[in-house]
């Protein structure tokens, strides 16, 4: 039996745990959640999708524990301080452990910030930050050679877009929310490491290992349906301790598959995008269109010239 | 005692001792929804916090479009 002095208690497992056993515990949920799903092996190369939030970080710092062969890409978004200090805290975590950064500024590489793009178009900020994320993600991936994508979504994310994807019963989306995407159709594999721990969870291991992020929420994330349905899944799990874990690997083990087939027919209509190159059904992809709606300039998009290696940065 | 609250900062005096359940849930924070962190060290929800205490109540809830 442990004698260690418990610091968090895990109402979902009935279980109170020390520092050493809550960080075995986390290690052992992630390597579980990356054989049970086939994300990666140890040869691969994962580029690490990284906000200076607690969940991105303390994924990057497990995979770097465990092992892995890993890569950090941020995006300087323009919000204001927060992605200034989103930014700073990345690197420097980069740089205290000398894990190699790269970092895209998406005013200066393609002429708008996630400002620009809500004020200019009308677009939520939220949608057009997301769009914006997914498509440097898989360029930097798909130039750089990378074998997989990994992102921090934690299981309190998977449940609240779950909830959302249930209420509007989207069936494509629902079909697709699985924690590991094949690569094709020019499309790199995804994979999210951290869906059986909570956001309490990643925040304590960060707390546990000296992990500073960033703590302020994205000012312009305020209101949003997601964090909404994040308030009512936590309001059922104070009543049902582990409602949110069987809701969503309940979810993986009994429900995706009825609605696989639907989503993967969706995608066999793609082509190149005229402008990028990026895989899309229409002639150019949403990001170039939103692209050209938001910025004022025209630019050249050179990932290149914007790529630091961490220590020239710091 | 002293207690902040981050994320956003708020700063409140609360009157000792208080077991940390008992704290979160007059505050109003789900006990998913937050890390108390007393002195400096993260502890449980049955413990109880000293008058003489640093309380900081850590919110965890992030995100916008995932």
């Amino acid at each position: 039996m442990c004698r260690g002095a418990p610091v968090i208690d895990l109402r979902q497992h009935n279980a109170a745990f020390c520092e050493e056993h809550f960080l075995r515990f986390c290690r052992s949920q992630v390597t579980k959640t990356i054989e049970k799903h086939q994300m990666f092996g140890p040869t691969d190369r994962i580029l690490v999708a990284v906000s200076g939030g607690k969940d991105s970080l303390a994924l990057w710092d497990m995979l770097d524990e465990l092992g892995y062969t890993t890569e950090g890409l941020t995006i300087g978004l323009g919000i204001d301080n927060y992605s200034d200090q989103s930014t700073e805290m990345t690197r420097r975590f980069a740089a205290e452990r000398g894990l190699a950064l790269q970092v895209v500024d998406l005013a200066a590489t393609y002429g708008f910030s996630v400002p620009d793009a809500a004020g200019r178009t009308g677009r939520v900020p939220c949608s057009a930050c997301g769009l914006s994320k997914r498509h440097v993600f898989d360029q930097v991936a798909r130039e750089g050679g990378f074998d997989v994508v990994v992102t921090g979504h934690n299981l309190d994310d998977e449940a609240a877009v779950l909830f959302g994807n249930v209420m509007r019963w989207q069936d494509d989306y629902l079909g697709r929310q699985r924690p590991v995407l094949a690569e094709g159709d020019g499309f790199p594999r995804k994979a999210k490491p951290l869906v059986r721990l909570t956001e309490r969870e990643t925040a304590a291991w960060c707390l546990l290992r000296g992990i500073d992020y960033v703590l302020d929420e994205c000012p312009m994330a305020d209101g949003n349906n997601h964090l909404a349905y994040k308030e009512l899944l936590n309001t059922l799990e104070e009543r049902t301790p582990g409602a949110k874990q069987d809701f969503y690997l309940g979810f993986l083990r009994q429900g995706l598959r009825h609605f696989e087939q639907g989503s993967d027919t969706a995608r066999t209509d793609l082509r190149a995008c005229e402008e990028c190159g990026a895989p899309t059904s229409a002639d150019r992809c949403s990001f170039c269109r939103l692209r050209e709606r938001a910025s004022t300039t025209s630019v050249t998009v050179e990932l290149g010239s914007t790529k630091h290696p961490t220590g020239a940065t710091s | 005692m002293k207690v902040t609250i981050r994320n956003p900062r708020r700063e409140l005096e609360i009157e000792g001792p208080i077991r940390v359940r008992d704290l979160v849930s007059s505050l109003g924070f789900h006990r998913d929804a937050v890390l108390v962190i007393v002195d400096g060290r993260l502890v449980t929800d049955d413990t109880t916090i000293t008058d003489d205490a640093d309380v900081e109540i850590r919110r965890v809830i992030s995100g916008g479009d995932v």
